[in-house]
């Protein structure tokens, strides 16, 4: 074994420090007059391509490095990113559990911000980013290699690659994390962790690269020859699609928690569930707005839109409750809060104001009906309505993109889908999301029922009654959340 | 010498702490308690899931008296525990046969 590793660590090594394969440009440069320099700051104001980033030019630039306001504004998103991880998801799932729970919530969530970044570096943005082919990118990035400060072409001129990476990686941190809150209370650690390693490989980097990988079969957006020609702003099918359909598929595998429909699972504490909401939907800006990659007009109209239809979602499932219960609930105002950022997402960049205020009404009613009816109907145990929210939210949001989609918010959608966005609600569009989420459903649900039985073979998914009893702090972390 | 054990709402102990101090009683323990009676619990709803709660939170008060102010005591906490609803609470009064009090060892009422 140890001369296994060491094997492994040398072969890392190699890789890490073999000199960088790029060749000199065989054809000469010329140095930019007046006109291309003013031309180039141009290109940044208005976050386009410089002359040298067309293959045509053979100009040097004098701005070749990434655009300060850009990077800035993605530095941040990223940051913001992570902050709905750490702690804005882990303290939104974690109040929603019992007081012998909240421990292994948080470390389930902290314990994937570790390893997803290690696999991250490793191999995880190569085959997300670097072109590959239509469902996988290549290896040529993994360890990071040629991964600097400069831009990639391919997915902005003036944000650096490195930057890039890191943004994007707070994603596939926060979406295996999504999954932890169906299967909460009851699926014990070393399982999660197998699990969500094998997670990331079959469902999470493929359906990445489909969907945003500059080769991808489904980025409509960029990549004019897509098989399927969708959209996904900032993740309704990467990210909640995937987390919440996978996590429905985990949670019927493992079963119900002990005690289901005679103990009382009542959250332990409201109070840091409503502050892990605010986290989330103020990190919310970071994914959505940030998913531009840069500070530009569509990032503007991003942030706008997210905005409202949170707004709209987090007011309309309480008045629901109001009516239908008679109290409108704080976990209510929560619950509409995430509903409306979920479906939102896939939109945010596409839709105008007045499309995302409808997407917002959508959102506090769907999510509502399937959170409060269909779980009951079915009676399977979405331990914090992972499935509800975040799968069906992220549904309806692929789908209302299609519908809502227009020219007017987005510039990029006359690249490639001048036949898709027509401006009406009928658009081909619709039938492209359709068929985007067909695809997504299938990798997600044939992907976790896969992963689920070779974890339950190889490691087993739950803990012994006893250790669920007492709770997954005790028995998975040896700790207490809280004392006296 | 008697003991008055009182459960009352957690919202009365204030008005009952004063109207015992009124009637010359210096000295109680307070205990927070759960517990049902006929009140039963009430539901709390949590997204879909109706959870019923059935251990409600109480005060419960025991107080060591002699045997002369019984019934002023036990007039106080009724007069002022009562509102009239369901959960106002109970009254157990017992027989104490002994009381020391530690520090200058005196017993019997002298020591209440």
């Amino acid at each position: 074994m140890k001369q296994l590793l060491l094997a492994l660590a040398f072969l890392i090594g190699c890789v890490a420090l073999a000199p960088s394969s790029r060749a000199a440009d065989p054809v000469a440069v010329s140095q930019p007059t007046l006109e291309q320099r003013v031309a180039d700051l141009e290109a940044y104001m208005n976050n386009s391509g410089r002359l040298a980033d067309t293959a045509t030019n053979h100009v040097a630039s004098n701005v070749p490095g990434p655009g300060p306001g850009h990077n800035a504004w993605q530095m941040t998103s990223a940051a913001l990113v992570l902050f709905m991880t750490l702690p804005g998801l882990a303290l939104f799932y974690g109040g929603l559990v019992r007081r012998k729970n909240v421990l292994s919530v948080v470390a389930q969530c902290f314990y994937l911000a570790g390893l997803v970044t290690i696999l991250w570096f490793i191999c995880g943005y190569s085959l997300v980013f670097h072109p590959g082919n239509p469902i996988l990118g290549g290896w040529e990035n993994a360890l990071f290699k040629g991964v600097d400060s400069a831009p990639n072409g391919n997915y902005s001129f003036w944000v650096s690659q490195n930057v890039f990476a890191m943004y994007q990686l707070m994603f596939a941190i926060i979406t295996p994390a999504l999954i932890v809150g169906s299967i909460a209370e009851r699926m014990k650690f070393s399982a999660i962790c197998l699990f969500m390693i094998l997670w990331m490989f079959v469902v999470y980097f493929p359906q990445a690269h489909m969907v945003w990988g500059i080769d991808g079969m489904m980025n409509g957006v960029f990549n004019p020859d897509a098989k399927i020609h969708a959209i996904d702003f900032a993740g309704g099918t990467v990210v909640h699609m995937t987390s919440g359909w996978s996590a429905l598929i985990l949670c019927l595998i493992l079963g119900k928690r002990v005690g289901w429909g005679r103990d009382n699972f009542t959250p332990h504490s409201l109070a840091l569930c409503m502050v892990g909401t605010g986290m989330l939907w103020v990190g919310w800006y970071g994914f959505n707005a940030g998913s531009a990659v840069a500070a530009d007009v569509i990032a503007a109209n991003a942030f706008t839109t997210t905005t409202i239809a949170t707004a709209v979602a987090s007011f309309v499932w309480p008045m629901i409750e109001w009516i239908v219960r008679g109290k409108p609930s704080v976990l209510g105002f929560c619950s509409g809060a995430v509903a409306g950022l979920v479906v939102i997402t896939p939109a945010c960049g596409f839709v105008t104001p007045a499309g995302a205020f409808i997407i917002g009404i959508v959102a506090g009613v769907i999510p509502w009906f399937f959170c409060y009816k269909v779980k009951l109907w079915f009676g399977y145990d979405d331990a914090l309505d992972t499935f509800g929210v975040h799968a069906i939210g992220g549904t309806i949001g692929a789908l209302l993109t299609g519908v809502f989609t227009r020219n007017a918010a987005n510039p990029n959608l006359s690249i490639n889908l001048k036949k898709y966005v027509t401006d009406s609600c009928f658009q081909p569009l619709v039938f492209e999301q359709i068929k985007a989420i067909a695809v997504t459903l299938l990798i997600a649900i044939v992907g976790t029922v896969v992963i689920a039985y070779v974890v339950k073979a190889v490691v087993g998914l739950r803990p012994s009654r006893e250790e669920e009893l007492t709770g997954l702090d005790l028995s998975d972390h040896g700790e207490e959340a809280y004392h006296g | 010498m008697k003991k008055v054990e009182a459960i009352i709402k957690p919202f009365k102990l204030d008005d009952v702490k004063d109207a015992l101090r009124e009637v010359g009683v210096e000295g109680m323990t307070v205990l927070e308690a759960k517990g049902f009676g006929r009140q039963k619990g009430h539901t709390e709803i949590y997204r879909g899931s109706e959870y019923t709660v059935d251990l409600l939170p109480k005060i419960k008060l025991e107080i060591i008296i002699a045997d002369a102010k019984l019934e002023d005591v036990v007039n106080a906490i009724v007069r002022s525990a009562k509102t009239g609803k369901i959960g106002d609470g109970k009254v157990f009064v017992s027989t104490i046969d002994e009381v020391i009090r530690i520090r200058t060892e005196d017993h019997g009422e002298k020591a209440i």
